[in-house]
């Protein structure tokens, strides 16, 4: 066996010409992505499934009022803004949301850029303005659930089931995972299962945006001679963008 | 050390790419801005459904495309990336179009109708 190539250590890639012309890591990046894609596939089919096999209000949306017999129009539920009780600014803070995200998404691409560059003062700059971003958004997703938990002035009257005893005519405000205001239980086991998903990866993206803020600002990737974890994690980055985009669409317009 | 991480030569930003990059991020601000437009103009319907969708997947060809800079890469990696997509949206719209509806129909499940308003079908 005198050709078997010794490696001096471990290696994650070992062979000769990168398949795809992409490092080892940024194609595992790809394909977990890919494999994320599709858990998200599954909820939002799930949530358009029942969606569409539910009833749905068929009258004039400006009588429109909340009920557990059909489905809620989504311009209705999520009208609130922090600080401005008892107006209906429908889908104004979510738009806001979604503009916090896309910015950061911005600020990632503009990290990646000063990356190439070797330009370690940019870097960190565009990293924790990412960072900032991402916390943003989880503030403002934080400030959504507890409205959408504690509810809105008037209450909508169904019969339910409390705390394993038969209510009826019972006042619900607010949402849980049992029964909500808004309409049908699924609907807001859907609201807290999708947003709560798509949050928990925008909370991992923050944790490993905050971990490359302080390896750029160390020095680390210079020392290394290259800014490849800052694509990588700015592939994850922008991915918690797109499947915000959907959400938003999913969720919130359609 | 301190000698190592001076000796790095920083290279001078390129204009038009920063450029560009914004130009994107106004794109997605824009296509956003189309869709709230629709949203508070066009009764909901499976127009504005479609329109909607169809939206979304603009400002997704747009992040995936140049922010995650997949339409720069090698053929072989778009197509590993886009084509088991491709196969899933034929599956969700199977699965929701459908699917949703023919549950909905074997099991009786009907809209509601206020009281008082006439009932047009133009769900069709």
């Amino acid at each position: 066996m005198a050709t078997t190539a010794t490696m001096s250590k471990r290696s994650l890639w070992g062979g000769g010409a990168e398949p795809f012309k992409a490092s080892y890591g940024k194609l595992m990046m790809w394909f977990f992505l890919l494999s994320d894609a599709f858990t998200f596939s599954g909820l939002l089919i799930t949530y358009a499934f029942l969606r569409w096999s539910a009833p749905q209000y068929e009258g004039d949306p400006s009588t429109f009022t909340f009920s557990t017999e059909y489905w809620p129009i989504p311009e209705k539920v999520f009208e609130a803004f922090p600080g401005l009780h008892g107006m209906e600014l429908p889908l104004v803070f979510v738009g806001l949301m979604t503009f916090i995200l896309i910015l950061s998404s911005v600020t990632m691409v503009l990290a990646v850029e000063a990356g190439q560059r070797m330009d370690k003062k940019a870097v960190v700059k565009w990293m924790l303005w990412t960072v900032i971003g991402g916390i943003a958004f989880l503030s403002c997703q934080a400030l959504e659930w507890s409205h959408f938990i504690s509810g809105t002035d008037t209450a909508t009257i169904s019969d339910v089931v409390v705390n394993g005893i038969w209510k009826e005519n019972y006042e619900i405000f607010g949402a849980n995972l049992t029964f909500n205001q808004y309409g049908p239980p699924a609907f807001a086991a859907l609201f807290f299962f999708i947003t709560g998903f798509h949050g928990f990866h925008v909370f991992s993206g923050v944790v490993l945006n905050v971990i490359i803020f302080f390896n750029a600002a160390n020095g680390l990737y210079e020392k290394r001679g290259h800014y490849e974890m800052v694509e990588k994690v700015g592939l994850y980055w922008h991915f918690v963008d797109l499947v915000w985009v959907f959400v938003f669409t999913f969720f919130y317009l359609i | 050390m301190e000698q190592a991480t001076t000796s790095v030569a920083v290279q001078p930003a390129d204009r038009s790419k920063i450029l560009g990059i914004w130009k994107i991020a106004g794109i997605l601000a824009i296509v956003t801005a189309i869709e709230y437009v629709f949203a508070f103009t066009m009764d909901a319907g499976m127009l504005r459904t479609i329109i909607f969708i169809g939206l979304t997947i603009v400002k997704a060809f747009y992040i995936v495309s140049e922010f995650m800079h997949l339409g720069h890469e090698v053929k072989g990696l778009i197509y590993s990336i886009l084509l088991p997509m491709l196969f899933l949206v034929w599956l969700i719209v199977a699965l929701v179009q459908l699917e949703g509806a023919a549950i909905k129909k074997a099991r009786g499940i009907e809209n509601y109708v206020p009281a008082g308003t006439e009932h047009v079908d133009d769900s069709h």
